[in-house]
């Protein structure tokens, strides 16, 4: 049987430059996900944050320590169990597809979903650059919702989204986290909304062993 | 709608917009074409020393409105209505000469940099001196080194720090920013707010689009709330501090009640797609105030000292 406490999405000992010479923006972070928590991830713009998230979904290879699910690492092939959403969503589609291609890339959403999401049919024979930051955000977080995503790195990726909308997105999003048992890590600057949609809230800085400046 | 404006304050508005509407062109099935408008017939103004914050759904058309200022709609585009500047009819070709001197742009999108030049080479521009582009570093802290970068070593909010600076390179009448505070911590968030305050206090006018509406109720003077491509509200931005019952439109207060630190209440429903928008009301689908008089044309109103686009406001 597997151990209880391996359970989870566990970043051991992180860290991390961008070159050889430069200053260290990680430095032996550790940081756990269990199942069914939503952990928030705070700290001022330029500590590291995105780097992070990007590590523990798998984006970015750790130059010391290692990223494990369930005390293994995540698969180098097949469905991610870890999935990302992305603070700049014009950036995480390919501008050569159309939305329906980009949406069921890794599984096919359901009618009700797209409905749930407020995705329009005609929406999905559009290219990326006919839609607006919102609407594309919604195709984002519904392309990653498939049945075999176990966790979530969502990086502010409800601040381009107006209030309402932001507010019925995080509603899906918490629906699908307790239905799915999604452990989320949710990076954000907006406190009011971390203490909403989290269940603990951690402050980058006071992790790192790096030197913010 | 803009005329009454002007005639209501002596000085003549850095910007008026007059019936502003824009639509695309689109390709359907083969060669058949679509022309889907996406504003209609908008009208606001601006003064000098104002800050209008732009608030509204995503996708009602708050950027279109400012690359319509701009003049950088892409080829498909089409406007109609008027647009004047300082009094002036604002022409394509006088857009081309005043972007980047006197209208300022601050864009959405990250992805305005070149990923190719570093920045402190591109915020300087054609026109800029290295004193200004480091002068304007250090206000917005982007430390020393943060000028040889190239964009992708950036952080998001170095990012929108640098397209600030990159607006603020010359002294500009009309700054028209699209969303500058999204991925900026709360303290620079603010930061940067009061920076357009001190802008407009010094006599510049601020058009502010943004989602951040609890920053803007601080800094702004008017909030313009847009939904499907309509202005439903434009109120003093103090309404929007005094809370739900200070405003005028169901719109604006669900807005009000979405908020995080408030009721985090999502309103059920989308708003209306361009390509097929219902008769009267854009909102009257989500409105539970609906009734047999939404199904009329709806003009824009004066209620208790602001414009409201709603049959029952009081």
């Amino acid at each position: 049987m597997q151990d209880k406490s391996s359970e989870g999405l566990a970043a051991g000992n992180i860290s991390f430059r961008y070159g050889k010479s430069a200053d260290w923006i990680l430095r032996g972070i550790n940081l756990t996900v269990k199942p069914g928590e939503r952990v928030g991830l705070i700290g001022p713009s330029g500590c590291g944050k995105s780097t992070l998230a990007r590590i523990i979904a798998g984006y970015e290879r750790p130059l010391e320590g290692e990223v494990l699910l369930n005390g293994s690492p995540l698969p180098k092939k097949g469905y991610c169990p870890v999935q990302m959403i992305y603070q700049h969503p014009e950036q995480a589609v390919n501008p050569r597809w159309k939305m329906e291609k980009i949406l069921c890339e890794a599984w096919t959403p359901d009618a009700e979903l797209l409905k749930d999401m407020g995705i329009e049919r005609e929406w999905l024979k559009r290219w990326p650059a006919e839609l607006s930051g919102g609407e594309l955000q919604r195709f984002l977080i519904a392309r990653v919702l498939g049945p075999q995503t176990r966790f979530l790195v969502c990086d502010e990726i409800s601040t381009m989204l107006d209030v309402i909308t932001q507010a019925q997105v995080w509603e899906i999003l918490l629906k699908a986290a307790e239905r799915q048992e999604l452990g989320m890590l949710v990076v954000t600057h907006n406190m009011a909304l971390a203490k909403r949609v989290c269940t603990r809230i951690v402050s980058l800085p006071e992790i790192n062993g790096a030197e913010y400046r | 709608m803009g005329n009454k404006i002007v005639q209501e304050k002596e000085n003549v508005p850095v910007l008026s917009v007059e019936e502003l509407s824009v639509s695309f062109n689109m390709y359907q099935k083969g060669l058949r074409r679509e022309n889907l408008e996406v504003l209609h017939k908008l009208s606001l103004s601006i003064h000098a020393g104002e800050i209008l914050a732009v608030a509204g759904a995503s996708g009602s058309g708050k950027s279109i409105l400012a690359h319509a200022v701009l003049g950088i709609l892409p080829g498909n585009a089409s406007t109609r209505g008027r647009m004047l500047y300082k009094g002036q009819p604002l022409t394509e070709k006088e857009k081309r000469r005043l972007r980047g001197r006197e209208i300022a742009f601050i864009p959405q999108s990250v992805d305005y940099l070149d990923p190719l030049m570093r920045v402190g080479r591109q915020v300087m521009g054609v026109r800029g001196t290295k004193e200004r582009q480091r002068e304007l570093f250090g206000k917005y802290g982007l430390e020393e080194g943060t000028e040889k970068k190239f964009p992708s070593m950036l952080s998001g909010g170095m990012a929108r720090r640098v397209l600030i600076a990159s607006a603020l390179m010359e002294e500009a009448s009309l700054i028209v920013a699209d969303e500058p505070t999204p991925g900026l911590s709360k303290e620079l968030a603010e930061e940067t707010l009061q920076n357009f305050r001190e802008l407009a206090d010094a006599g510049c006018a601020v058009i502010l689009i943004t989602h951040d509406i609890d920053l803007a109720f601080r800094a702004a003077d008017k909030i313009a709330v847009f939904y499907a491509g309509t202005i439903v509200e434009i109120a003093p931005a103090k309404d929007f501090r005094a809370g739900k019952e200070a405003l005028r439109h169901p719109y604006s207060r669900a807005f009000l009640e979405a908020l995080p630190q408030n009721e985090f209440r999502p309103l059920k429903g989308f708003q209306p797609y361009a390509g097929k928008l219902p008769k009267g009301c854009l909102f009257a689908e989500r409105c539970s105030e609906r009734s047999g008089m939404c199904m009329g044309e709806i003009p824009m109103r004066k209620v208790r000292g602001a414009e409201v686009r709603c049959v029952h406001a009081r």
